[in-house]
C-alpha cells in the first residue's frame, strides 16, 4: 500500500472502531465481514448490520475499487467527496486526491492512499488507478 | 385501523418573517402557535396535544409547552426525522386523535439560521451519528456534496441533465413571484440555473433552497371538533413514513424512502397518482424533488428529468402543480427544516385558499412530502394525503 501523505483531520474513534483505526496507520484498509453469513459490510461495527450475528471481524482490502458516484466542491480550495465501491462490494465514503478533477467519472478505477492524521492513524483517501 | 378520516388539520398558519433578528426561538413557536389557534377558532386551552422536533428548545416538547402555557397537554412526542418531521408529526397526531388520546394536537416548527448567522451564533445542528462519524467527518461531508452525489449518479444511471433539474427550479420561481413573502420572487429560466455558479458539481446555486429563519404550525383536530369550526375541513386521507440509509455498503443514491413512505400513504388514502391534484414535494435541492417524484410513482424511476422538464411542475401549465407558494427553492427554508411549509401550501391549496395566480381548480387531494437528514447517506422520508370534506 501507498505511504502515508500531508496531515487531515483525525476520526473519532471508539473502542468499537479503534482496531480498525489503528490498522490505517499500518497502511491496512479493513471492513467487517461477518463469518454467519459471509457479507462484508462497511462501516465495521461488532453485530453484523445485515443479519445481526455477532460473528464478525475485520478483513482486510486490496485498496482496489470504482467510483460509485462523486462530487467537486467548489471554493478556494477544491476538493472531491466520492463513494468508492470496493473490490470486497461495500461502498465507502472517501475523498478522490492526487488528480485531475474536471477527469473523473463514475466508473473510473481508483486506489487506496493514507493520509496520516498525526494521532496514530490515517485517512483512507483514494486515487486514479 | 386506519387514520383515513379520523382526524382533519383545522389551523395553520406560516411566519411571515425570512429574518428574525430580535426574535427568539422559544418567541417564533408560541407566534406560530397563536396564529394556527386564530387560522382555526381554537383557543389555548383546546390543546391537549404537542409535537414539535429535536431542534425545538429545550428537552423535547416539555419546555415549549412550559413556555407557551400550555396546560392540558396528554400527548408528547418530539420525534426527529430532520426537515421531514413535521409530516411524519401530522401522521402521528392522526394516529393519536384516532385511538382517541387526544382532539386538538399542535405542531409547531422555528428557526432562526439566518439571524443565528449575523449575531455569530453558532447553528443548531444535530449531533454526529455515533460510530459512523469517524468514517465520514474527516472527508468534509457538506449538505450540498451529499445531495450532488445522488444528482452525479442519477445522471450517470439515467442520463438525467442539469438542465432537465432546473426545471424544478424555474416552475418554483413561476410560482414564487406570486408570494408576497417569498425571499427570491424573481422568475428564472433554465439557461439562468445552469449558468449560476456550481456549488458541488453537478449541483448549481439555483439548483439549492434559500436559507431564512421562520416556521409554520398545524393543528390537527378530531372529527367532532372540526365540525364545531368554521374553517373548510382538510382531511387526512393517509400517511407513510419510512427511513432509508446506507445498507451496511450496499449504497444506492438513486432513491429515497419515499420508495416505501409513499405506497404506504396511497394505500391508506385509497387514491393513486393519477388522483393527486396538487403535490408540495421537499425541494431542499433540486435532485431532491426529482428523486422522490420517482418514489412516489408519478413516474417511472428513471424518467424524472423527462417528467419535470418544459414546465409540468408549473400550476396552470403542466400535469402536477407543485410547491406553489414558491417553495424552499424560492420562499423559505425555516431552520433549514421545509416539511411543515409543504404541509402549509397543501393545506391551502385543498381549501382554494392558495394564491389566485397559482390555487389549483377543484383541488380535492393533495399530497405533501417531506426528506430529512441526507439523501446522500442517511434520511427519513414521510408522505401525507390530505382531501377536502368530499373526498
Amino acid at each position: 500500500m501507498s505511504e502515508t501523505k500531508a496531515k487531515v483531520r483525525a476520526p473519532k474513534v471508539n473502542h468499537e472502531t479503534k482496531a480498525f483505526w489503528e490498522a490505517t496507520a499500518k497502511g491496512k484498509l479493513n471492513v467487517g465481514k461477518c463469518d454467519e453469513c459471509g457479507e462484508h459490510y462497511y462501516y465495521p461495527r461488532p453485530l453484523c448490520p445485515f443479519c445481526f450475528s455477532d460473528k464478525t471481524r475485520l478483513a482486510e482490502c486490496t485498496g482496489n475499487g470504482v467510483i460509485y458516484s462523486y462530487s467537486v466542491n467548489s471554493g478556494k480550495e477544491p476538493y472531491t467527496i466520492a463513494y468508492v465501491t470496493l473490490a470486497e462490494g461495500p461502498t465507502i465514503l472517501t475523498n478522490i486526491v492526487e488528480c485531475d478533477f474536471a477527469k473523473l467519472a463514475i466508473g473510473q478505477k481508483v486506489k487506496v492512499v493514507f493520509y496520516d492524521t498525526g494521532e496514530g492513524n490515517a485517512m483512507p483517501m483514494f486515487t486514479v488507478a | 385501523m386506519s387514520i383515513k378520516g379520523k382526524a382533519y388539520i383545522a389551523g395553520i398558519y406560516e411566519h411571515p418573517t425570512r429574518l428574525a433578528l430580535g426574535k427568539t426561538l422559544p418567541q417564533l413557536h408560541a407566534e406560530l402557535a397563536k396564529g394556527a389557534l386564530a387560522d382555526a377558532g381554537l383557543s389555548k386551552d383546546d390543546i391537549d396535544a404537542y409535537y414539535c422536533a429535536g431542534d425545538a428548545p429545550g428537552m423535547g416538547g416539555i419546555d415549549m409547552i412550559e413556555y407557551m402555557g400550555l396546560n392540558n397537554v396528554r400527548q408528547i412526542d418530539s420525534t426527529e426525522t430532520g426537515g421531514s418531521s413535521y409530516v411524519l408529526h401530522v401522521n402521528h397526531a392522526a394516529q393519536a386523535i384516532a385511538t382517541g388520546h387526544c382532539k386538538v394536537a399542535l405542531i409547531t416548527l422555528a428557526g432562526r439560521p439566518a439571524a443565528d448567522a449575523q449575531e455569530g451564533a453558532r447553528f443548531r445542528g444535530g449531533g454526529e451519528t455515533p460510530s459512523a462519524a469517524g468514517f465520514e467527518a474527516s472527508f468534509r461531508p457538506t449538505i450540498v456534496n451529499m445531495y450532488a452525489m445522488c444528482a452525479q449518479r442519477h445522471m450517470y444511471e439515467y442520463g438525467t441533465t442539469s438542465e432537465q433539474l432546473a426545471w424544478i427550479k424555474v416552475a418554483a420561481s413561476h410560482h414564487a413571484q406570486h408570494n408576497e413573502h417569498a425571499l427570491r420572487r424573481e422568475v428564472v429560466t433554465v439557461e439562468d440555473v445552469v449558468n449560476s455558479p456550481l456549488i458541488a458539481s453537478p449541483l448549481h446555486r439555483y439548483d439549492c433552497c434559500v436559507i431564512t429563519d421562520g416556521g409554520g404550525a398545524v393543528i390537527v383536530v378530531a372529527p367532532e371538533i372540526m365540525k364545531k369550526l368554521k374553517r373548510p375541513a382538510v382531511k387526512i386521507l393517509g400517511a407513510g413514513e419510512a427511513p432509508k440509509h446506507l445498507m451496511g455498503g450496499k449504497v444506492d443514491l438513486t432513491y429515497s424512502g419515499a420508495r416505501w413512505s409513499g405506497p404506504k400513504a396511497f394505500e391508506e388514502a385509497g387514491v393513486n397518482q393519477k388522483d393527486i391534484k396538487y403535490a408540495s414535494i421537499y425541494d431542499s435541492f433540486t435532485i431532491t424533488v426529482l428523486e422522490t417524484l420517482e418514489d412516489l410513482g408519478f413516474c417511472e424511476k428513471g424518467k424524472g428529468g423527462k417528467f419535470v422538464s418544459d414546465g409540468n411542475l408549473i400550476s396552470g401549465v403542466g400535469k402536477l402543480p407543485f410547491n406553489t407558494d414558491g417553495g424552499g427553492l424560492c420562499s423559505n427554508h425555516p431552520g433549514n427544516r421545509g416539511g411543515m411549509t409543504k404541509v402549509l401550501e397543501a393545506v391551502r391549496q385543498v381549501r382554494g385558499e392558495a394564491h389566485p395566480k397559482v390555487q389549483v381548480p377543484n383541488c380535492d387531494i393533495a399530497l405533501a412530502h417531506g426528506t430529512g437528514g441526507l439523501l446522500g447517506s442517511r434520511m427519513g422520508s414521510a408522505t401525507v394525503i390530505l382531501g377536502n370534506q368530499d373526498s
